[in-house]
């Protein structure tokens, strides 16, 4: 699993990695964390509110910090 | 009219002479008087003024912003753009990626600009604190001026033709497609969303404003009346220019700022010269000009800052004479 956190470093995309990463830790679950800053990549994905987060390629949610629920639902699928 | 605010002066005076039992009439009374009504009506208002604007914006995502703005240039589009500025959220990391693609839809420049401008002046947590303190009637001058600014510093740039100071890149970058199910959101979830938004921006601001009430009570209760007319009142008419350049590069959290002029009003700081320095602080920061250079060369920057700026100090002098 490839989970991409799209953002250009502001406050909220580090707390966005911080529940992911707290998420994978709880879970188990084994993924790849990246961290995507370049603005191409991030507007290819449509995106144009920071932060948002892309597992395997797509968009789960874009403008705002996700919920711990939401990030468990999405890598436990 | 009935002041709907009567109850949390009832508190405040209730908690400032009978439970901390401090002598009316004194410095300290009037500050912590001050201090707790603000503060209690500040949150309120916070609350639910970024409860509603959040519930509204839960209906207006970028994608339909783009779709409703792109391709047409004229007046009432920068109308538009400055109106969706209001609603729309504008954290200075989503400023790029926004501004690319809304240029990249087709959004003209100058249009681009308005809701540049206005998105992060009027805000909903500034609007509120406002409300709570200066009051309603300067408020909406305050929104009025946010969006007319915006148009008009929209348009000017337009006219000004500088699509080529714009990073070639921008134009080059193709924004995918998203369709995510923002359209099927259920009230539940809406109400959901604006709850957390709301926890989320008091959880980013409340220092500011207990700090800045805290600033502006002692101001209220201990510096002498009228000490700002003196100084920075209306027949100073450098006081406008002054307190606009100083506000440019103040990029501490306008949260705090309010309450703070909200005394200097009340010490004769004219309302025109007090509004100017607060679009000041908040339409133009240095956080957001360093993110913008990505996509901006610098005469388009210097264009921007140059235009809101002298709109900024128009408008003092202009409330100083009507209000």
């Amino acid at each position: 699993m490839k989970i991409e956190i799209l953002g250009t470093g502001c406050p909220k995309c580090k707390k966005t990695k911080e529940i992911i990463e707290k998420v994978l830790k709880q879970t188990g679950v084994e993924a790849e964390v990246i961290k995507v800053e370049d603005i191409e990549k991030i507007l290819n994905y449509g995106v144009m509110v920071t932060p948002a987060v892309a597992i395997d390629g797509e968009v789960k949610v874009a403008g705002k910090v996700p919920d711990e629920k939401d990030i468990r639902k999405w890598i436990t699928q | 009219m009935v002041d709907v605010f009567y109850p949390l002066q009832w508190i405040a005076d209730k908690l400032t002479y009978e439970v901390f039992k401090i002598a009316p009439e004194t410095h300290l009374a009037a500050s912590v008087n001050f201090i707790i009504y603000d503060v209690l009506k500040i949150f309120i208002l916070l609350a639910i003024m970024i409860f509603v604007v959040s519930y509204i914006r839960t209906y207006v995502t970028p994608e339909k912003t783009r779709k409703i703005l792109g391709g047409r240039t004229g007046l009432q589009y920068h109308l538009l753009a400055s109106m969706l500025g209001v609603v729309t959220p504008f954290c200075s990391c989503s400023s790029v990626p926004l501004f690319i693609g809304f240029v990249e839809s087709g959004i003209p420049l100058g249009v681009t600009f308005s809701f540049l401008i206005t998105s992060p002046l009027v805000n909903e947590a500034a609007v509120a604190a406002l409300w709570a303190t200066i009051g309603l009637k300067v408020t909406l001058i305050y929104i009025v001026s946010g969006i007319v600014l915006g148009v008009f510093g929209g348009y000017v740039i337009g006219l000004l033709k500088m699509e080529k100071y714009v990073a070639d890149f921008v134009y080059k970058i193709k924004v995918g497609d998203q369709n995510r199910d923002q359209e099927s959101l259920k009230i539940k979830e809406r109400a959901a969303i604006a709850f957390d938004n709301v926890k989320e921006i008091v959880g980013k601001v409340w220092i500011y404003v207990i700090i800045g009430v805290t600033l502006g009570g002692i101001f209220h209760g201990y510096a002498p009346e009228g000490i700002l007319a003196q100084y920075a009142g209306k027949d100073n008419l450098l006081a406008v220019p002054i307190a606009v350049v100083m506000g440019v590069p103040l990029y501490s959290n306008v949260m705090g700022m309010i309450p703070i002029v909200e005394s200097l009003i009340e010490k004769g700081l004219p309302v025109g010269t007090a509004l100017a320095f607060l679009m000041a602080v908040t339409a133009l920061s240095l956080p957001e000009m360093i993110i913008l250079k990505k996509v901006l060369k610098k005469e388009l920057i210097g264009a921007f800052v140059l235009i809101v700026t002298v709109s900024i100090i128009f408008t003092g002098y202009l409330f100083n004479i009507l209000l």
